[in-house]
């Protein structure tokens, strides 16, 4: 099958006016404006295959949004060519956009007065969908997320899970192939996190859709993707598999101590790198190869109630490859 | 036929959304029409002392008026609060959601809003023009091509100006621009100092929005006015379409 995203060296340039602080950088901007050329995003390429479920990750600024909305249609690459279901995004063809939804986290399409039905009955008829269907779609849509009961309520009287749950609604009704995610989960509680999960995979997996989403909860991407792109300050760090980037990228395990009395970090420092000490328990990050002769070590030395080794959370992972900054 | 729908669930879901508010509904009713009786009674004392506004008898100049009232009651009830929500949509940046729907754009943020206050405009117009084809006869098929067409060149001209705060985001100066517009709208050119005129038939086509439809329906112009008028609303249109082509390329939609 074809691919259903193609990015190849895509990048984005933006032009912005400096202003120096104070009324006297006022006047000079106003008389004279200077420009600071601001790369967004610098070459990036990758495909997506259809069904795939990929998480985009780069700390803020990476470039993740920017690379999102020139995906679909909001903004023209600077350079580089990208094909979303074999369409160019930016001419914004009625058949792309029929077949791809974008959805962000910290912008409502929601009409904020009316209940959620309203919205959805607008996009009903901006998607040509007919009564029969729009009603079937609404009531298995509901259902998947259990809001049945607060379609008929205005939103702004909604909570941020229960608005964000409809947002998915809105945005997925016309059922597109293609799903832009960026931070859905944002600002949600555990619970809400996971309904907008798990509605994400098994809308996936029901329509056969390809989803590229950023998160800032590791918790989502290791549900959702087997896939990562990382991105940082605009470029591809790593593209592959969600085991490949926690094999190349942490060589470590965690091992967790529980002690019989408090000890000081840098008592514990010889065996690894410490993560973190709270009263009794720690954490450090110990070398694969030297794992099996710390571990005897600190069981000989230390005052040890209780001993796990573990994988190392993936946010520690991520933000090892963002601060070492090491490239793919 | 898509669009005729759009049209219609939008104009429902306004009508609900501003229902929501009942209070304000009213007042606003109420206000409308105390505006109205205040601009009537002021063309009133013009004619009452005798004065006579560039040679148009009091029916006539009552026949400018309603198209004017007709023209404002376009103003609140699509162009203000469409146009406001233009700039609220740059700043939030919820424009991305209309581009990325398989409708024109320029369709959907004309047309989504709707607001109640304007009915009010729109019976005052139909009863001044009622009144005046009673009085001095008016041609019913040219008043309502006029009526049509003088729309469309408002509106061409004040989405223009909406299209604006793509770059500077504050509408404030246009809606206040638009409001002055109206205002002078409201009385036949021809009642205004010479320089003045040619500045409000030329450089704004004001008279084309509202004494020149008046006078093709009165008979007082001839109906290749209409094609002429027809022509300009045309040209307007399609620069407002071209221009807001452009401007969406400069829009970097705002940020996450």
């Amino acid at each position: 099958m074809e691919d259903v995203v193609v990015a190849e060296d895509l990048s984005k340039t933006y032009l912005v006016a400096e202003k120096d602080p104070g009324f006297l950088g006022t006047l000079r901007h106003f008389v004279r404006r200077r420009y600071k050329r601001i790369e967004a995003v610098k070459g990036v390429s990758f495909r997506l295959r259809p069904g795939e479920i990929v998480g985009f990750l780069g700390p803020n600024g990476a470039g993740k949004t920017t690379t999102l909305k020139m995906l679909a249609g909001l903004l023209y690459p600077s350079r580089g060519r990208v094909r979303v279901l074999g369409y160019a995004p930016f001419e914004r063809r009625p058949g792309f956009l029929k077949r791809i939804t974008l959805v962000m986290g910290n912008k409502a399409q929601l009409l904020w007065d009316l209940p959620v039905l309203d919205t959805l009955r607008i996009n009903a008829a901006v998607y040509d969908i007919p009564e029969p269907e729009y009603r079937r779609r609404v009531e298995r849509f509901a259902a998947m997320l259990e809001i049945e009961a607060i379609l008929t309520q205005p939103v702004r009287k909604l909570s941020l899970g229960e608005r964000m749950k409809a947002e998915l609604m809105a945005a997925l009704l016309h059922h597109p192939r293609v799903l832009f995610l960026d931070e859905p989960t944002l600002g949600l509680d555990v619970n809400a996190q996971a309904a907008v999960r798990d509605f994400v995979r098994r809308y996936a997996r029901e329509e056969g859709a390809t989803v590229l989403l950023t998160s800032h909860y590791m918790a989502d991407i290791e549900a959702l993707a087997e896939r990562v792109i990382l991105i940082h300050r605009g470029r591809l760090l790593f593209d592959g598999g969600l085991r490949a980037l926690v094999a190349r990228f942490a060589p470590y395990k965690e091992v967790r101590l529980d002690l019989e009395a408090p000890l000081e970090p840098a008592a514990l420092a010889p065996y690894g790198e410490v993560v973190g000490v709270e009263g009794q328990s720690a954490r450090l990050l110990v070398e694969k190869p030297r794992l099996t002769a710390a571990v005897a070590r600190m069981l000989a030395a230390l005052p040890v109630r209780d001993l796990a080794v573990e994988e190392p959370p993936l946010e520690e992972v991520i933000g090892r490859v963002f601060r070492e900054g090491r490239l793919g | 036929m898509r669009y005729l729908r759009l049209f219609g669930v939008f104009l429902l879901t306004a009508l609900s959304a501003r229902m929501e508010y009942r209070a304000n509904f009213l007042a606003a009713l109420v206000i409308v029409l105390l505006e109205s009786l205040g601009m009537l009674f002021g063309l009133f004392l013009f004619y009452q002392n005798g004065y006579d506004l560039g040679g148009w008898r009091w029916q006539e100049a009552l026949a400018v008026m309603g198209v004017a009232r007709f023209l404002e009651g376009v103003f609140a009830s699509w162009l203000n609060p469409n146009l406001q929500k233009i700039s609220e949509r740059v700043q939030q940046g919820t424009l991305d959601y209309v581009l990325l729907k398989p409708v024109d754009s320029q369709f959907w943020v004309s047309v989504e809003g709707f607001a109640v206050w304007g009915l009010p405009s729109f019976l005052v117009a139909g009863l001044l023009l009622a009144y005046a084809a009673g009085t001095v006869g008016m041609n019913p098929l040219y008043l309502v091509l006029a009526l049509a067409l003088a729309t469309l060149l408002f509106y061409a001209l004040a989405f223009v100006l909406a299209t604006t705060t793509i770059w500077f985001v504050k509408l404030y100066n246009v809606v206040n621009f638009l409001g002055a517009v109206l205002w002078n709208a409201q009385y036949p050119v021809s009642a205004f100092d010479r320089p003045f005129r040619l500045f409000l038939t030329y450089v704004l086509p004001v008279s084309f929005m509202t004494t020149v439809p008046a006078e093709v329906a009165l008979g007082r112009k001839g109906p290749g006015f209409l094609v002429l008028l027809a022509l300009l609303a045309g040209a307007f249109l399609l620069f407002s379409r071209v221009f807001w082509r452009f401007a969406l390329r400069g829009y970097g939609s705002a940020s996450s």
